[in-house]
């Protein structure tokens, strides 16, 4: 157990290192999703009790997409120097690999989330009418939906022809009732109308089910050449 | 073998023109919907059919993820792929049902969601089959339906969620349904079962020539380096 967890923090932390000295990622998901805010801002228009009945469709929508940018360079940087070839003839347990990626995503979105929030609640005049320290809760198993799945099957899609088209293909259909939790929660707690218990249950329950099965099977993913 | 094919291929012809009669003509009209109710003896039958094919589908991902078995492999793919067809068909006879007897052709009601996320998951699965590269198709699919699986109650709870607006199911849900209907309704079932499984024979029969084709062409490569480089040079250096 400690290999995996040391092993995951080296991971971890060598892929935050060059993230904070690249900011690929972090950029082009920003600019990214702004663009998706800026877009579906003047081509709707909404007042602001619209808005606050479409709002989680947006928001989700926009990370939805942003985050596939992030996902997709995954891996591509162990491809490049044949890192993935050299963890697959090392002893190391395959699941701190993935514990590491997923985690990182998770990071990298998260901090995306942080950065457009505030974007969002000024072009949209949010302000929410239910509990509003549900938000966070959402937003963190939300982001975990997407990004464990995400990573998966980012590695899964590595060995297909033109992979950055083949993760969305794969990701969204899976994730659809992750996405549906996730934008009924979202509306739910900003319109206060009623409650996103249910919602948030569901989300954990995706989270689990999938984070369970992403552990199981990445050891296949990962070995098949 | 050889023989038991022609034989059930006869078989399930007849039973099919029996049950399009049947479905036809033999039924009695529903008192409130007409002729229109009879597109019943299609959509139903065949969403059994399709869901029957997906749960073949899972049992043979996870024999496939267990043995290594390269039958198990190909059952699964001839089932996803018939599977889809099915599935079509009771995405489109569904709407053309729905738009005389509800006013609407569609709605986001619990079974007609479920299928189409279960349609998209399979499209995916083959998508990601025709796509992938490497030898690791087999493994890659095998993974990714174990996945489109555990997904399925999750979808069946979050649109549960919705409430819905379907038809109770009227076969075993408490449901009333004349017994000349049901009779004519598992009649038709039957018929496509058998349809489903012929179809699903000769592509699996197909299946394993077509890999016994691809391993004789790549042995002969290998044997006779010289004469494949001339057909690479010939036909491009195709992947």
């Amino acid at each position: 157990m400690s290999t995996v967890a040391s092993l995951t923090r080296a991971t971890l932390a060598k892929d935050l290192r060059l993230e904070w000295r690249s900011k690929d990622a972090i950029n082009s998901m920003l600019f990214f999703s702004l663009l998706v805010v800026v877009i579906f801002s003047f081509s709707f228009d909404p007042t602001a009790e619209e808005s606050r009945q479409i709002a989680g469709g947006l928001v989700w929508v926009a990370f939805l997409f942003a985050a596939v940018v992030a996902l997709n360079q995954t891996w591509a940087r162990e491809i490049r120097n044949q890192v993935l070839d050299a963890y697959r003839v090392s002893p190391a347990p395959p699941n701190a690999l993935f514990l590491a990626k997923a985690l990182g995503n998770f990071i990298f979105v998260t901090v995306l989330q942080a950065l457009m929030t505030p974007l969002f609640i000024v072009f949209y005049n949010l302000r929410a009418l239910g509990p509003a320290y549900q938000l966070p809760i959402v937003a963190a198993l939300g982001t975990w939906a997407l990004v464990v799945n995400g990573t998966f099957f980012a590695a899964m899609s590595l060995r297909t022809r033109s992979r950055e088209i083949m993760l969305p293909l794969l990701l969204f259909p899976i994730s659809i009732p992750a996405l549906l939790a996730m934008v009924e929660a979202t509306g739910a707690i900003l319109t206060g109308e009623f409650s996103a218990k249910f919602w948030i249950v569901l989300l954990a329950a995706y989270d689990l089910v999938f984070t369970i099965a992403s552990l199981f099977l990445f050891g296949f993913v990962l070995q098949a050449e | 073998m050889k023989r038991v094919f022609p034989i059930l291929a006869v078989l399930t012809a007849a039973l099919l023109s029996y049950a399009l009669y049947e479905a036809l003509v033999a039924a009695p009209t529903e008192q409130t919907m007409g002729d229109v109710q009879r597109i019943f003896y299609y959509h139903v039958p065949s969403a059994w059919t399709a869901f029957i094919l997906f749960f073949v589908n899972f049992f043979a991902s996870i024999a496939y993820l267990v043995w290594r078995a390269n039958k198990a492999d190909i059952v699964a793919l001839v089932t996803a792929e018939v599977g889809v067809i099915f599935c079509t068909v009771v995405l489109v006879t569904g709407p053309i049902w729905a738009r005389p007897v509800w006013g609407i052709w569609w709605t986001w009601d619990l079974r007609l969601t479920l299928t189409l996320v279960l349609w998209l998951i399979y499209v995916s699965y083959l998508v990601l089959r025709r796509f992938s590269s490497s030898g690791q198709t087999p493994l890659l699919a095998a993974v990714l339906a174990v996945f489109g699986a555990l997904d399925v109650p999750l979808v069946y709870f979050s649109i549960w969620f919705f409430r819905t607006q379907h038809p109770q199911p009227v076969v075993g849900g408490g449901g009333s349904i004349d017994p000349r209907m049901l009779h004519v309704l598992l009649i038709n079932w039957l018929a496509f079962s058998c349809f489903a499984a012929l179809v699903c024979w000769s592509r699996y029969r197909l299946e394993v020539i077509k890999r016994e084709v691809d391993e004789t062409l790549a042995l002969e490569a290998l044997l006779e380096p010289r004469s494949a480089q001339t057909k690479t040079s010939r036909y491009g250096s195709g992947g």
